[in-house]
């Protein structure tokens, strides 16, 4: 780009620049002018004011970290509380030595070796003149050990600080989290000032999703200290505010039931009070210790439970995504009933297998030989297969999602701890946008017929299912699931409830269609020919549940199993879901066992133990 | 007698022929060792009287010494003929480090290649070189449109890095392109209604800011309303600096310093360590010397002979001015704390390879000068 009419004046340019040179020195000479004046007014004007305060006061801030909230079960238990302890802290400020200091540190047992470059990133993370905490819950020995090599550490102190404590242990660990020392990515995100002197952060779950009502509000005190940094006087305090008290609907007892129950297989159980949506139970197994996150985990051990090839830090309740197989029966069949494809007295006759006109793959059923003539009623009750590869043709894929999406399923339910997995309910355009390849993209028949039996693309986690369970037992009333259900202020007392919180009901035509939907769930358990009626012997409350059984689809192609382990690996899951009292439900509960075989042999009996721990309390 | 000034002249003589044959500037060279050797003796101090960290510096300031002999080996020309080039790796370099971020899902202003490295550094004088390489071969004062190119170009990096987020060093590389073009020669009404423009502008800034950018404002406002935060870093350097008095505690005798109660006191904190041992008159004494730099650059800018030279020149000398304007306000509780270091006296190695690299490119223009017929 040449510059024909503009052209350059060499004199004229450089006597404008140098112009702009005086300009800008001028300017210099000017905000220097303002800093001396204000250096003058400092240390001539007032040197003496500030003099008085760095000799005769010297005044050192320290913050007081506010006490983290409680946490409490439905019934006022104490699920996890404060404890004192003693920790290691350091700051770097004060350390001639860094590298060194930590070499000798965990020379003297005192700091794990492999623990030390996760220190590192945690002090280089933090502000320079912080105390930083490196080792919790040190056992009297330690203190003791340390006790005589202190003059050995300059900037290293031991100091006694309230620790999270877990007294149930393993039980509810999933649904409480836990807390861990601030990471280099929590620092990121958070006020340093907010968490001056605090050591922990909640990490997941309730601990997490509820940091900022439980951390509280930092106080601080101005003390007088001596050449030597000692605390001579207290001259001002600022305290600190307390977290909140978390009140939780879980109830300890029921959940105890509920792990017990699971003992050491691979599970999870949900339990809602339909009326409310207040979460009962929230298990999931195998689980973990949140007192040994407190402690601190070495990267080994946490690593071994990351590892774990039954994965006891994964929240199966909330993240578990487990094909719903027969569970979903009742509501396919009052889809067929509003699409108005069956209706609740017509019947048809199994004969062991199901197959679409003009095709001969046959779809078989789980009964070999057929359940003859079935209507509705006795196709949930003896979950007959061949009626609802046939209702689910007849009524489509895209009508089947609307109303399994009208009870929460495929989408999160809102509850207020997460993270929580969505599920999925297939569709056709589902299929067509989640697939690569147009051939996968078509939507067949055949994947229409086994979503009618809740297999194939169909995804629902334990807590949907007790969601949509609850909303059957409440005869399409639905809630959001919440587990945190008042918040008290622990120095007034002071306690705010949340009400419960309304989600779009389910409506159905005419009220008939509930009664004949819950009937069949009756059956299920007291038909003579009920999948589950060895579950109604002896039960003081009317029960109505659907059992399931699901087929696991694949197993992971990385992951090593044994051969065994491997056909173990391979059964199929067992599931349950089950409210009542039917005239009254008070609680809605799904469970499921993964690998356990039988729906209503093995998960069915847990959720019976639910019901009863949590009935026979209640005491109705 | 006469025989030994006869030998000292020589050496002398021979002694300012190596500076020259080396592309050094003199005057240059001793105001900056001065500051050296002078912000040697503060790091001593106020890292507690240990040697180790000053080793430490010292090998940064050995590494930047190099690298600013190397630049000033280079003639104008083809640094001209690099800052394109420079300008556009810089680019990229902070559009990965965004990139980064956003995978890494925190904050990052590094990129690991070797050695961690900082693209809002090489910014910090690839900017004003592209800039001065746009208008070198055009009629200045620039026209309206072509300042309207410039101040995209200067937008480009400064929102990138407001991105990582450095809002500090994004305003400081913002204000270093306007210097360019204000040396251009806009006019002086364009200058004022964009100054008027930019104020106005503020309240809309204050809507951008993050919750803990507020805070530091807030903070500079009232600090003792957060005695636990950033009002820690003030009210505490406000007491080491006045109770320096006018001549100070002594060298190693600052009290706030050596207790420990002045935080980042060996980085951005150390101008308040000065203040509090060797007094008003200690800073004074400081703050003279940077300015005696300052008017060795602007005169090295005034004296150059292409428009290029001139503009970075211009730029770096000016730039180099606001840092200390902006750290020594910082500290003395003018300005909101922006994690600005005193130039070539707090520790650290990076700000210290870009300022000598800076002072480098001065030296190579002042040093590359030809004789031209008058």
């Amino acid at each position: 780009m040449k510059h024909a009419n503009q052209i350059k004046d060499h004199w004229r340019e450089k006597q404008l620049f140098n112009n702009r040179i005086l300009i800008c020195a001028f300017l210099a000479l000017i905000m220097m002018g303002i800093v001396v004046v204000r250096l003058a007014n400092l240390q001539l004007v007032n040197a003496d004011y500030y003099a008085a305060q760095s000799q005769g006061n010297r005044i050192r801030v320290q913050p007081l970290p506010p006490t983290r909230g409680l946490i409490f079960d439905r019934n006022q238990k104490l699920l996890v509380e404060n404890t004192p302890s003693y920790q290691l802290e350091i700051t770097p400020e004060q350390v001639p030595d860094l590298d060194d200091t930590l070499e000798r540190l965990s020379a003297s047992g005192l700091l794990e070796q492999e623990n030390i470059d996760r220190v590192r990133g945690l002090i280089n993370s933090r502000r320079r003149f912080d105390s930083i905490p490196i080792r919790q819950k040190m056992t009297d020995e330690d203190v003791a050990r340390f006790a005589v090599l202190r003059p050995y550490f300059p900037g290293v102190e031991i100091r006694a600080r309230l620790a999270r404590t877990y007294p149930f242990g393993t039980v509810a660990a999933h649904a409480l989290g836990y807390v861990g020392g601030i990471s280099a990515t929590d620092q990121d995100k958070l006020d340093p000032a907010a968490y001056a002197g605090t050591s922990y952060i909640g990490k997941v779950a309730t601990e997490r999703a509820y940091e900022n009502e439980l951390h509280g509000t930092v106080g601080h005190q101005d003390v007088l200290v001596n050449v030597h940094g000692r605390v001579m006087q207290v001259l001002d305090t600022q305290l600190s505010v307390p977290g909140r008290d978390l009140l939780l609907s879980l109830d300890i007892d029921t959940q105890i039931a509920a792990e017990k129950a699971l003992g050491s297989r691979r599970g999870a159980v949900a339990a809602i009070d339909p009326r409310n949506g207040e979460v009962l139970v929230l298990a999931s197994t195998p689980n973990f210790d949140p007192n040994s996150f407190t402690a601190g985990l070495s990267r080994t051990e946490f690593n071994a439970l990351q590892t774990d090839v039954d994965q006891p830090l994964f929240n199966r309740a909330l993240r578990g995504k487990y094909p719903p197989g027969s569970t979903i029966k009742p509501i396919i069949a009052l889809a067929g009933l509003e699409q108005n494809a069956v209706s609740a007295n017509q019947q048809i006759f199994c004969r062991g297998h199901f197959s679409l006109p003009g095709s001969t793959h046959r779809y078989r059923d789980w009964k070999p030989e057929g359940h003859g003539l079935v209507n509705l009623r006795d196709a949930v009750a003896q979950s007959c297969d061949t009626y609802f590869y046939d209702l689910a043709n007849e009524i489509g894929i895209d009508a089947m999602a609307v109303t399994l999406q009208e009870f929460g399923l495929g989408e999160t339910t809102g509850l207020d701890i997460g993270p929580e997995s969505g599920g999925l309910v297939p569709t056709r355009s589902w299929k067509r946008r989640n697939f690569a390849d147009p051939e996968d993209q078509i939507w067949y028949p055949g994947e229409t017929v086994i979503a009618g039996i809740g297999q194939g693309f169909m995804l629902t986690t334990p807590l949907q299912l007790a969601h949509a369970t609850a909303t059957i037992a409440m005869r399409g009333i639905r809630y959001r699931p919440s587990l945190v259900r008042g918040m008290r202020d622990p120095v007034s007392g002071a306690v705010a409830v949340r009400q419960p919180r309304n989600l779009p009901p389910v409506r159905v035509t005419t009220p008939e269609r509930w009664d004949q939907i819950i009937g069949a769930m009756e059956a299920v358990i007291y038909d003579p020919k009920g999948t589950a009626r060895a579950l109604g012997v002896n039960s003081k409350w009317r029960l109505a549940g659907k059992s399931g059984t699901a087929q696991v689809v694949s197993v992971a192609q990385d992951e090593k199993y044994n051969a065994e382990e491997l056909a173990e690996r391979m059964r199929d899951h067992a599931l349950f879901v089950a409210f009542a009292p039917v005239d009254d439900p008070r609680i809605a509960v799904a469970v499921i066992v993964e690998n356990g075989g039988s729906g209503s042999g093995v998960a069915g009996p847990v959720a019976r133990q639910v019901i009863d721990a949590y009935l026979n309390k209640v005491a109705l | 007698m006469a025989r030994a000034t006869d030998t000292g002249a020589g050496q002398h003589s021979f002694f300012s022929r190596l500076l020259q044959r080396m592309h050094v500037d003199p005057p240059l060279l001793a105001g900056i060792g001065t500051v050296l050797v002078l912000g040697a003796f503060v790091l001593y101090s106020a890292t507690g009287g240990r040697l180790d960290p000053l080793w430490g510096q010292a090998a940064k300031i050995g590494v930047a010494a190099l690298i600013m002999l190397a630049v000033a080996q280079v003639e104008p020309v083809w640094l001209r003929r690099a800052s394109p080039w420079l300008f556009a790796t810089g680019l990229v370099m902070l559009a990965l480090v965004l990139v980064r971020g956003e995978i890494g899902g925190g904050a990052q202003r590094w990129l690991d290649i070797g050695v961690r490295f900082q693209p809002s550094e090489l910014m910090k004088l690839a900017v004003p070189a592209m800039l001065a390489w746009l208008l070198h071969d055009r009629a200045l004062p620039p026209s309206l449109l072509m300042i309207g190119g410039l101040l995209t170009l200067i937008a480009l990096p400064v929102g990138m890095i407001a991105l990582q987020p450095d809002l500090g060093t994004a305003i400081l590389i913002g204000l270093t392109g306007a210097t360019v073009i204000f040396l251009a020669g806009i006019s002086l009404r364009f200058v004022f209604f964009s100054g008027a423009l930019t104020l106005a502008a503020m309240p809309l800034l204050w809507y951008f800011m993050r919750p803990y950018q507020k805070q530091r404002v807030l903070t500079l406002l009232d600090p003792e309303q957060d005695p636990l935060g950033a009002g820690y870093h003030i009210i505490q350097s406000k007491i080491a600096i006045g109770s320096g008095g006018g001549f100070g505690k002594g060298w190693l005798n600052g009290s706030q310093g050596q207790l420990e109660f002045l935080p980042e006191r060996s980085t951005d904190f150390i101008f308040a360590v000065i203040g509090e041992e060797f007094g008003f008159f200690g800073v004074s004494i400081l703050l003279l010397l940077y300015l005696m730099i300052v008017a060795r650059g602007f005169y090295i800018a005034a004296a150059a002979q292409d428009t290029f030279s001139r503009l970075l020149a211009g730029a770096i000398s000016f730039t180099f001015f606001f840092y200390i304007f902006v750290n020594t306000a910082m500290v003395t509780g003018l300005v909101p704390v922006v994690g600005v270091p005193l130039p070539l006296v707090s520790a650290g190695g990076t700000s210290m390879v870009t300022l000598l690299a800076g002072f480098g490119i001065l030296m190579s223009i002042q040093t590359h000068r030809k004789l031209l017929p008058r």
